[in-house]
Order: structure tokens, then sequence, then C-alpha cells
């Protein structure tokens, strides 16, 4: 009988003594950073600056996307190589999401409280980074350049530490629903889009250009139909029956080579049009031939139309192509070289760019304010537009298409576009791009 | 049956008051451990607070009414929705109300799917609640409108109070209101345990045969068992809602149902103090994995599979060392230590532990 009840005491005493064990165990692992007389922000050293991401290094957005933090890597690598930024070298840490939103919220809390990051840099994706702008800027964090072009990202207001890079897929949008309404005059559009504010903005931006009658379906997807074997064959066999003959999709990789598989598999032969992050010809020429186990490849590439606002990989007279080779057969030769290679690249040089703006002793509010100063110049063939009153990033694109090798050639001059859905489409000014050298921290 | 008779003086006699006594005392402790750990650490203490609801409410489906549910994840789905909706809208309900909403959605629903789940045994039964597990999440993409598909909702919770101090850290307060939804639980699920509906559940478990000639009704007390059960999952599913800011079908995954279900058997089926070492288990283990891979450069794939390929091994080994889960671990430990033979029998070893807290036995 006493038995039972030291039993129950004894059972009491050992939760507690877990307990008590995690929390020494947490007093241990807190602590880092902050000894040197240069510490002036969380997450900066004397000599370091550590700051974080979340990326779908699995999971159905990690075909081509998973490449964009070991670039953006090889990036900072070459310029710590070369001295850092002020002396300090730049730290990644970027983990998976899986491109889901639940595991996003865990890694960025872990990467702000547990690792102490400066700053979240380049969080990709719209589903998954929508979870956590809040926080951030409810811990006044600074969430720079976010990889996805959904509007959520330009809102100083709501969120003075969020700022966007890429331009906005209301951009992208307009510029390719003016092209199509150009060079496709008269032809059925139908539109195939993830149903997100990627997918959305997207739809806004075509919508503001092309005569809705014109326009005869518009068919949204989910990222998990992907892995179904259906696949999104619903979307597009509604797309054919409706007549389209133009297809625009505002997809995934992962969505864009499903989908033409689909339309082979159905005999639906529609002019595609496919925005930005969802056309890289050799992530898509790798998807298609994994998925149709190597039975086809860049051929059904053939004709592809997109757009681009950095220079083409393929343009080895471009300086800048030339640096991202030279780092990127430093650093990274195991991976291809590719649209999602220039990408983490240019994104990691605009971070370095704002940090050296920063000053000698950056803190979290000075990184916010040399960004929203503005004025950096690098590989985009389009100004940025960032500023106080504005978090958007590169505010235009140039029009591109693919051949039957999945070699992209452009097919327009750049075109940049005001925020507003009603705004005009312009031709870009010239000067927007800079030159490797222009900052002493990037010696070419 | 093992019975040991057993009798208790003073006021911890009453069931009720004695496990009041012990939430007061673990409330008391829980403040001050949250009060003085990094916000990180007070972030993974919040997860284990709404671990320790789900995997309590488990434990007391299978281990106390011998019914098996790997569709756990999904009533915590049903439970996080019910609570973003609520808290979507312009001029939200206090939180409290969202949660027992929560908890009252989530427990129709589990009438519903625990009225199919008592006429199913065994294998069927687990069939059952993972096709439920598995098709759930669909629905969200079926009516994208309300559900917003994959990408989810954001959930807004508002600061923690004003009167806490502007500088107080979110995550202690939302480690105090899953702590709190926990405590009262563990609480209730153990005053049901050594009650007479406690007891027809062990009945029906055991033998139905004999339950009913006992005058038991066995389907009615399957269903109740399920009911409540699935009201914990509810409130843990509205408690993950708030500690996460969003609610995405990719949260609840059958991966999740299963991990629910892991948690309970890895700390001893029917014990609710094993739900608790479960839970923790639960948060500890990814994050203990992931950091040690982090240590060593891994392939990516290596990497992201590395947590799992621990956790499996993990289990494993408790299966082998401790039979009974952590709890029976700890148990058999102390018996040894005091040169008493351990409980060997699964059934038995359930029963008891259960009983310690029973003084009617």
């Amino acid at each position: 009988m006493t038995s039972r009840s030291s039993k129950t005491r004894l059972q009491l005493v050992a939760v507690g003594a877990v307990l008590t064990l995690g929390a020494a165990a947490c007093g241990g692992s807190s602590g880092g950073g902050g000894s040197g007389s240069k510490a002036s922000a969380p997450g900066v050293t004397a000599t370091t600056v550590t700051i974080g991401s979340h990326q779908p290094l699995t999971g159905p957005a990690a075909p081509g996307y998973s490449e964009i933090a070991p670039a953006a890597e090889a990036m900072f690598k070459y310029i710590n190589d070369g001295g850092g930024i002020h002396g300090r070298t730049i730290q990644y840490k970027y983990k998976d999401d899986g491109y889901n939103p639940a595991n996003t919220v865990d890694v960025v809390k872990q990467l702000v409280l547990q690792d102490k990051v400066f700053a979240i840099f380049n969080g990709l994706g719209t589903p998954t980074h929508s979870k956590v702008t809040d926080y951030l800027n409810q811990s006044r964090v600074p969430d720079l350049f976010v990889a996805s072009g959904a509007r959520l990202w330009d809102d100083p207001k709501k969120h003075p530490y969020t700022f966007g890079w890429q331009p906005d897929y209301l951009i992208e949008g307009k510029i390719l629903g003016k092209y199509i309404k150009e060079n496709f005059a008269g032809k059925k559009v139908g539109y195939l889009y993830q149903n997100d504010d990627f997918g959305k903005d997207g739809v806004a931006g075509l919508d503001s250009q092309l005569d809705a009658s014109t326009v005869v379906d518009k068919q949204p997807y989910e990222t998990s139909q992907l892995a179904q074997p259906t696949g999104i064959a619903a979307q597009l066999s509604t797309l054919k029956a409706k007549g389209a003959e133009i297809v625009v999709s505002f997809s995934i990789p992962a969505a864009t080579a499903v989908a033409l598989l689909t339309n082979l598999k159905i005999g639906f032969k529609p002019q595609m049009v496919v925005s930005n992050v969802g056309s890289d010809s050799t992530t898509l020429t790798g998807l298609l031939g994994k998925f149709s186990k190597g039975a086809v490849g860049a051929q059904l590439l053939n004709g592809l139309v997109s757009d681009s606002y950095l220079p083409l990989t393929s343009d080895t007279a471009d300086p800048w192509i030339t640096l991202f080779k030279k780092i990127h057969d430093k650093y990274i030769p195991s991976l291809p070289f590719d649209g999602n290679v220039e990408y983490g690249m240019s994104a990691a040089y605009t971070f370095a760019q704002a940090l050296d703006a920063a000053g000698d002793n950056p803190t979290r509010q000075s990184l916010i304010d040399a960004v929203e100063k503005g004025g950096f110049k690098g590989p985009g063939v389009v100004p940025f537009r960032f500023s106080k009153d504005s978090h958007a990033g590169y505010t235009g694109v140039r029009i591109v298409q693919l051949d039957g090798k999945g070699v992209a050639t452009f097919k327009s001059d750049a075109s940049v576009t005001t925020d507003e859905t009603s705004g005009s489409i312009d031709p870009a000014p010239g000067g927007a791009q800079g030159k490797p050298g222009d900052d002493a921290f990037l010696k070419p | 049956m093992s019975v040991l008779t057993l009798t208790r003086r003073g006021p911890l006699a009453n069931t009720l008051v004695r496990h009041l006594a012990f939430a007061v005392l673990g409330g008391v402790v829980l403040f001050f451990l949250t009060s003085t750990v990094s916000a990180y650490r007070d972030f993974q203490i919040a997860n284990v607070g709404y671990y320790v609801v789900a995997v309590a409410g488990l434990t007391v489906l299978t281990g106390l009414n011998g019914q098996i549910s790997l569709g756990h994840g999904a009533l915590m789905m049903v439970g996080a929705y019910t609570a973003a909706l609520l808290l979507e809208r312009d001029n939200p309900l206090p939180l409290v109300v969202v949660l027992l909403l929560s908890v009252a959605v989530t427990a129709a629903v589990g009438a519903l799917v625990g009225a199919a789940a008592a006429r199913l045994r065994g294998p069927y039964l687990a069939g059952a609640t993972l096709a439920f597990a598995v098709g759930l999440p669909g629905l969200t993409s079926h009516y994208a409108d309300t559900f917003g598909g994959d990408n989810g909702l954001n959930v807004l919770t508002g600061p923690p109070p004003e009167r806490l101090g502007l500088d107080f850290p979110p995550e202690r307060w939302q480690a105090w209101i899953t702590l709190t939804a926990a405590l009262i639980t563990l609480v209730l699920l153990a005053n049901l345990a050594s009650s007479r509906v406690g007891r027809s559940f062990r009945a029906v478990r055991d033998d139905e045969v004999s339950a009913e000639l006992a005058g038991i009704h066995v389907a009615r007390t399957q269903v109740l068992a399920f009911i409540i059960s699935a009201a914990c999952a509810g409130l843990a599913g509205g408690l993950t809602a708030v500690v996460s800011g969003q609610v995405s079908p990719g949260a609840f995954s059958v991966a999740l149902s299963l991990s629910i279900l892991a948690g309970a058997v890895l700390g001893g089926l029917g014990s609710l103090t094993g739900a608790v070492y479960g839970a923790i288990a639960l948060v500890l283990m990814p994050s203990i994995s992931s950091s040690a891979s982090d240590r060593f450069t891994l392939s990516t794939d290596v990497q992201h599979n590395l947590p799992l390929l621990v956790y499996g091994a993990l289990l494993i080994v408790v299966m082998l060392a401790a039979p009974q889960g952590l709890q029976g671990g700890v148990r058999r430990l102390f018996g040894l230590l005091r040169g008493r033979a351990p409980v060997t029998s699964v059934r038995n070893e359930s029963v008891t532990e259960v009983s310690v807290t029973d003084p009617e036995r």
C-alpha cells in the first residue's frame, strides 16, 4: 500500500527530472555569438554574419529549386574567399521544408530562435513563406528577397521587414498577356495555375491585358495532385475540350513537365506560355526524361514562350554568366549550370550588396534601411523598385522562347511595368544592369 | 486481471483531489520551467503540450479500450481547420471558446467514425481509420475556396496579453496555452480512467462477451471511447493551429497519424504518464537527429532521411528493451531498485498503471 503511493511519487519525480534535464540541455545550447567588439546584432560577430533560409530540398518543388540555395551559398563562399563583407564572412544556413508550410514554420522558428540568424534570406515559395511573414515581422527579423513573385511581400506598412526580389507574378502576367495579345491575336487562351497567390497573381496580370472573350477557361491545380497517378489530366482535358489554342501556365517546374507530358498523351497541342519560375529548360528537360523514363526530352519544349529578367545562361559573352560559371565550376560542379543556379547566385549577390550598404557594424534596422535606399545594380536587365514605399524587387521581364533543344532566345526587349493592375507597360530604361567588379567585395 | 486491493487515507484518498493536486504541482513546475528556458525551448514545449493532448487521447482509446486508430492525424486536422476558420473572422471569438468548438466539432466527427469503428475489429479497424487519414486532407483541394487547398490558411492569434508586458515572448505564451490544455486533459482523462466509465472501457477491451454479460453495452462503450479520444485530437488540432500560425493539409499527413500512435506505443500504451514521455520524444527526436545530421556533412538525401531512420531505430530499441514502452521501462526500473519482481504481462501492466490512481480497486 505505501509502496503504491511512493511509486506514484517516484513517477512524478521522474517526470520532473526529465523536464529539468530538458531545461538544462537548453541552457547549454543557447549561447554562441556575442563576444566580439563588432557583434552589432543577433547573428553578427566580429568575423561572421549568419543568415538562414527555408528551401524545398525535397518534395514537389525540389526539382530545380533545390539547386538555388547551394548556388547562393557558392556565391557567398566566393565572396568570403575574397575577404567577405566589411571583414565578415557570410554563413548561410538553409533548411529543408519540403515545400510544406507546416515544416516552414518549424524550420524558420528554429533558425530565428535557436540558430539566432541575423536575417532570413531568399525563403522559397508562396504557400510556404506566406506562413512565416507575420512571425518574422513580429520578431523584427529582416526577411530579404523572398524567392517567390507573389505580391504578398510588398506591403511595407504591414510587413516592414519583408522584401521581394524577382518580378512579381502580376508584372509577369501583364507582360505575358500583352505579348499574347499582340503576337497571337484572336486565338483562344486557357489558363493553368497553381491554386495559391502565385497562380492567382499571375491570373490577375493576364486578365488585365487579355480580352475576356478570348479566355476560354481557367484551371487551378494543387501541388499534391502532381504526385497522384491522375496528375492534372482533368485540367488539361477541360482546356482541350474548351478549344484553347494557347495555354498560359503559372506553375512550378514539376507541374509544367506533367502538363507537357499530359498534353502529349491526350493529343493536345496548344502554344505553351509558362511563367519564369516554371520554365527553366535544364530542369524541365531533366524532369521530362525522368517522368517519361527517357522517352521524351527537350523536344517537348520547342516553341515554349516564357520570360526572364536575368541574362540567358547560354549567353557566354555576358560577364555575369562568365563569373557565375566560374563560381559554379569551383564550388558546385556537380550541379547543372542552369537558370536555378543563376537565380541563386544573383539573389545572393543582391544580399551581399545590401549587407555591404548596411555599414561596418550592421544592425537589423540598418540592413532594412539599406534595401529601402535601393540603387542596387547587378545581373538583372531591369531595375529594382526598392524604396521606402515599395518592397517589390525587379520591375519587369523580357520575353524568351525555347527551341527543340531547350535553348532560349530573347523575343523582345525588356519591358517594365508599374505595380498597379492598370499601370502601363513600357520599355525598360537602359543601364539597369551592373558589371561584376562594380562592388569591391566581388572580384570577377 | 491482477487485482491488488489497497486503500488510502487522508485527503488524497479522493481521486479528483489527488489528480488536481498533481496538476497544480505540475503547473507550478512548468511555470518555472517555461519562464527560465529560451524562446526556442518554449516553442518546443508548446509543441509537446499539444502532442500530449493527442497522444493521451489515443492511449485511452487504444490502451484502455483496445481500439486502434490510424486516423487521429485527420481528427486533429478537423480541430485545426475548425479553429482556423473561426479565428479567421473579423471579430474572432475568445480563444477558449474557439478551442472548445474545435473539441465539439471533432467529437461529432469522432462519433461518426466511432460508430463505424465499433463494427470493425483489428486490421479492418486500422484500415478504415487509415483510409480516413488518407482521404480527409484531399477535401481541402476539393473545397479550396473554403479551406485554401494545399496553400492552407493563415491563423492569426495575436500577441500575448498586454498585462504580461510588451516584451513577453509569444512562444512562452503559446507554451502556457498548450500546457494548460494538456494538464486539464490529463486530469480529466485520469479521472475518467479510474471511474466507472474507465472500468467499462477496460472490461470491453479484455473480453467483450463477459463485459456484455456484466451489463455493459459494448458498441456504445466503444463509440464513447472514440468520441472522447476524438475530442482530445480536436483540442490538439486547435492548439497546433494556434502554435503554428497556419493550417495546411501537409501538416496532417498519414505520417502524423502514425507518429501519434508511435508516441503512444513509445510511451507505453494505456499510460497517461507514458503519453507525456511519448509526446516529448515526438518533439525532441526530429530535432536531435536533424542537428546530428547537420553536424556531419551528409548528402541531402541521407540528411533528409536520417531523422526517420533514427526514429525507427529508437522505436525498435525501446520495444526490445522495454516492451511496455518508456513508462513500462521506468516502472520496471523502480521495481528492480526496490527488489520487486517486474510485472510482465502487457495487459496487466496497463491495468496496474491506471489503477495506481484508483482507490476503489
